[in-house]
């Protein structure tokens, strides 16, 4: 049966691609974000992942409010970023896990999560920059991937509980996957932030610590909050942190944190980064 | 009809629920539309005959026209697809925010970075 290696969350913010693009990792404004990724290379070349299962939320390229799943999972051989309309580069194609996104998509209806298929998917800056940033540098992405969607757009959003229990049974449905495979499992998004109103540029970098702390030791602590409270204590956006949520139910149990970052800030947002191995 | 449930309100903050999407789907939809190259450049060309393309109503269009993104966002848009008509001006996160808030873009990133602290 397939392993889960471990999680790891990251932020997503549009400009990283361009800071990527114009090699700035060393400029003193993005020093402190890019420094967080190092140890998480590392451990990455240590524990060798073959497949990510990637959960974030789309922004408008692949899904619009015609059509918006509360939980969506690819199931494509390969995956292509496009234009976005603001400008930032589009990178080339993903391969996908066409096995574990079928399997998936059968546990995860088996376990009464009624999921969105889709055998055509565009992924967006939410999906490509993470995987940037964690295998940098190479002409494609070393693992095979399976995008996992999460409407953190169009109100009502999944409740905290339920995105925690999803990932729960996606952890569960990579477990029970026929292959010898390794899976790293990636969050992406967050942490507080807030784009639009006359609140924004609202971050809250007490919440956000409390938030990466119990992620590792009390990851039900978050699930006390509705969604309207989260919005009011992280930002419209800071909603993203449902993916993170999500990404360490998928871990299933205890773990032990890797490495993490949090930098105030990159554009309007607080930036997290958390690498998780179970234990 | 909205909705007229009781909603929670936070200050200075729209949370996007069905009553916002219902009002504003054609302002969302002309936005979505700007992941095309050849559409940004159709609406440059003339942004009023976009607009009514995509059946904005009065107030949606008064709102993109004059570029301001609080009217925008109580015509009902949302902050991700307004975000694609912010790029074909050129705006970055602190532009909108700085208009927003009433504040200067100096202003705003300086409070942004005492965030942090």
């Amino acid at each position: 049966m397939a392993t889960i290696v471990g999680g790891i969350n990251v932020t997503h913010v549009p400009y990283i691609g361009r800071a990527i693009a114009n090699n700035l990792q060393q400029d003193p404004y993005w020093k402190p974000f890019f420094d967080g990724f190092p140890p998480i290379h590392d451990w990455l070349a240590k524990v060798k992942p073959d497949v990510a299962v990637v959960i974030y939320n789309d922004h408008g390229l692949n899904f619009f409010l015609d059509k918006m799943p509360t939980f969506a999972v690819g199931a494509a051989a390969e995956y292509s970023n496009a234009d976005e309309g603001w400008g930032i580069p589009t990178l080339p194609p993903y391969r996908g896990e066409l096995d574990l996104s079928w399997h998936m998509i059968d546990s995860l209806v088996e376990e009464e999560f009624d999921i969105t298929s889709c055998q055509e998917m565009l992924v967006d800056h939410a999906f490509t920059l993470p995987l940037e940033l964690l295998w940098p540098n190479r002409k494609s992405c070393p693992v095979r991937t399976v995008p996992v969607c999460v409407n953190t757009v169009q109100f009502p959003l999944p409740k905290a509980a339920r995105c925690f229990k999803f990932g729960q049974a996606i952890g569960r449905a990579i477990e029970s996957w026929n292959s010898d495979a390794r899976v790293v499992v990636i969050g992406t998004g967050g942490l507080s932030h807030q784009l639009d109103g006359q609140r924004a540029g609202f971050i809250n970098k007490e919440f956000d610590l409390m938030f990466m702390d119990k992620l590792i030791t009390d990851p039900l602590w978050v699930t006390r909050y509705s969604v309207p409270d989260l919005v009011e204590l992280t930002g419209t956006q800071g909603v993203e942190l449902l993916n993170w949520l999500t990404t360490r139910g998928a871990l299933l149990g205890e773990v032990a944190k890797v490495h993490g970052n949090y930098h105030i800030p990159i554009s309007n947002t607080a930036s997290g980064l958390l690498a998780m191995e179970v234990v | 009809m909205p909705s007229g449930k009781q909603k929670r309100v936070i200050p200075g903050t729209t949370i996007f629920d069905g009553d916002q999407a219902r009002k504003g789907y054609a302002l969302n939809k002309m936005c979505f539309s700007f992941n095309s190259a050849e559409n940004r450049a159709e609406f440059l060309k003339d942004q009023e005959a976009y607009c009514d393309k995509y059946g904005l109503n009065a107030q949606q269009k008064q709102a993109v026209l004059s570029l301001q993104v609080l009217d925008m966002l109580a015509a009902g848009g949302n902050a991700y697809y307004l975000a694609k008509l912010g790029g074909i001006f050129g705006l970055d996160m602190q532009d909108i925010g700085a208009q927003q808030t009433g504040m200067s873009k100096e202003a705003f990133k300086a409070r942004l970075l005492a965030a942090g602290r």
